[in-house]
């Protein structure tokens, strides 16, 4: 398996904007730890279903039925810029 | 000082009016301005509202309210800043959240307070959770009680830290790894991981969403029987809640553990021990065998394994849960952000610290197109593997024995050159996440020179806490580790 991680795609995808050293350390870093990670290979995984979530329960539902949830006031008050009860963004259409 | 006994004893004190609410907060408040400056658990403290609970308490106490009907009344309990507690700071040990404070309490503060608890203050983590020695903060560093120049562990290290210097009578952290275990470990303190899905998530900040559970920190085991029946069960906020009944855990413990099942893992018993810490475990075994128990050699073949898995699918879970730290709705937004994608890179890359970042990649790379199955879907599949090796054990044995740690609290700075030696110091801690089972620490000895402590750690099977705890428990009022403090003298 490629341990290379081409880090600025990957940061691209996640969001996260990183300095040249900061993505030249993680490149590092990141190869190292693939490297250990790669004995998972030696294992025979045929036949194994993954396990997501480690207990036995499965599509676990309530009626849909309305309840009060967080005012508007409450949901808005950590808002880093907000407006007539809305978050104010950048603009994201031209 | 009523600051140093244990919840059990206070209860019995605060019902016969021995002591007050008052008294016992204000003892606490005395001993975090007497040594938290150096020992710095605590990132922020609200006294007042402290005290106002304390006195709240008291009047409940008067009008005929007491133990039997709220068993964590006047008990002062603290938080790891992880976890929701309504108008107080929520910071998680980052900078990314800013001024934030939380709109809600979490489930489990809703517990704690119908119970009568005093829930006060943020106590200090790694930040999100990502970390094994609390040196990730944002916010500086926690310092182990017992030696100052050594980690209190991670990622809940204030919460330990405060138990073992009776800063507080019991706290509440979280453990995706170990972060509840490791610390406990290493400060001298009990420290329980219940079951996945015993405790509810929802007010917990999410690391990772499949392995994280909240627990108690306490000096003894009864108290964290105490507090597990208390934050205990379903919640319809959370889905992954399990519906299983919750027993009166204190109940459990009977102090018999004649005929016990006890299985030792070969694959535990490594190479890079402390000589201290193996000498440990073959006492406690000994200990174990006079109280009646039978040992019994198990194996857990994929153990090695479990750093490996632990680290792609944590990871991964993580590059999710942390999506939502865009700038948007809360968080410490960049300035000068010409469109949305522009304000979630800046924000994060300026809020968060580097082990974040680097778990982030780390889960993102291997969720993304072309690695998915190679990395993911396969680490998932070992994950099935480590799973059946505990399902599998707990056919022959009732619990499993194990260090919790390999070695006692290393030094600040030691390990924060190479991330990968980091992560292996969680080898013990690991699987219990993994496959969803419970786990304890507590108290097994000192290493000498200096005198550092050393925990033990027990795995029971899924909703096996009654056995566990009874097990714990046991070791314990034989051996009277949880009776040693540290000396505080800074």
């Amino acid at each position: 398996m490629p341990t290379e991680v081409d880090v600025k795609y990957v940061a691209y995808l996640a969001r996260l904007a990183l300095t040249p050293a900061e993505e030249e350390k993680l490149g590092a870093q990141l190869k190292n730890i693939l490297g250990y990670i790669d004995k998972l290979n030696e294992l025979d995984v045929t036949g194994i279903e993954p396990t997501a979530h480690a207990v036995p329960l499965v599509n676990v539902m309530r009626a849909d039925t309305p309840t009060p949830s967080m005012s508007q006031e409450d949901a808005l008050r950590n808002a880093p810029l907000q407006a007539n009860g809305l978050f104010i963004v950048p603009k994201i259409v031209e | 000082m009523f600051n140093h006994l244990p919840l059990s004893e206070l209860a019995q004190k605060l019902d016969r009016r021995e002591t007050s609410a008052r008294q016992v907060m204000e003892d606490c408040l005395a001993q975090i301005d007497r040594v938290d400056p150096k020992i710095r658990a605590f990132l922020s403290l609200d006294r007042a509202d402290a005290l106002a609970q304390a006195d709240a308490a008291d009047k409940a106490l008067a009008s005929g309210s007491n133990h039997k009907n709220q068993p964590l009344l006047g008990i002062p309990i603290g938080i790891k800043d992880v976890i929701s507690v309504k108008n107080q700071p929520l910071n998680c040990g980052s900078k990314i959240l800013g001024k934030f404070r939380s709109p809600y309490d979490a489930t489990v503060i809703e517990k704690l307070k119908q119970a009568g608890a005093i829930v006060f203050g943020r106590l200090n983590m790694d930040e999100f959770a990502m970390g094994s020695s609390t040196e990730t903060s944002a916010f500086g560093l926690t310092h182990n009680p017992w030696d100052i120049t050594r980690i209190p562990g991670g990622s809940s290290g204030g919460s330990a830290a405060s138990v073992a210097a009776d800063e507080c009578i019991a706290t509440l952290g979280s453990d995706t790894g170990g972060s509840i275990r490791q610390p406990a470990a290493l400060c001298g303190v009990v420290g329980l991981k219940p079951t996945y899905g015993r405790v509810s998530r929802y007010g917990l900040v999410a690391f990772a969403s499949s392995l994280d559970q909240i627990g108690p920190f306490t000096k003894d085991v009864r108290d964290a029987a105490t507090i597990l029946s208390v934050i205990s069960g379903a919640d319809r906020r959370d889905s992954t809640s399990v519906p299983q009944p919750v027993p009166d855990y204190a109940a459990a413990l009977t102090g018999n553990i004649k005929g016990l099942k006890i299985g030792l893992a070969k694959e535990y018993m490594i190479g890079g021990l402390d000589p201290q810490v193996s000498a440990a475990m073959k006492a406690a075994v000994k200990q174990f065998e006079s109280l009646g128990a039978e040992i019994v050699e198990v194996s857990l073949p994929h153990t090695d394994y479990a750093v490996a898995t632990y680290y792609i699918v944590a990871t991964a879970e993580a590059s999710a849960n942390l999506a939502r730290f865009d700038g948007v709705r809360y968080c410490a937004r960049a300035e000068g952000a010409a469109d949305p994608i522009e304000l979630y890179s800046k924000t994060r890359g300026a809020g968060f610290g580097p082990e974040v970042k680097r778990r982030i990649i780390l889960g993102t790379y291997v969720l993304s197109s072309g690695y998915y199955d190679a990395y993911y879907l396969r680490a998932q599949k070992v994950r099935t593997l480590i799973r059946q090796d505990f399902l599998k054990a707990f056919e022959k044995v009732d619990v499993v024995l194990t260090p919790t740690t390999p070695t006692a609290a290393f030094k600040i700075g030691e390990k924060t050159d190479d991330p990968l030696q980091m992560y292996l110091s969680d080898i013990f801690t690991i699987s219990c996440n993994l496959a969803g089972i419970c786990g304890i620490s507590i108290p097994c000895g000192y290493t000498e020179n200096p005198k550092l402590p050393m925990g033990l750690q027990l795995l029971g099977k899924p909703f096996g806490e009654e056995t566990l705890l009874r097990t714990a428990h046991a070791y314990e009022q034989a051996t009277g580790w949880n009776k040693v403090k540290p000396a505080l003298e800074f």
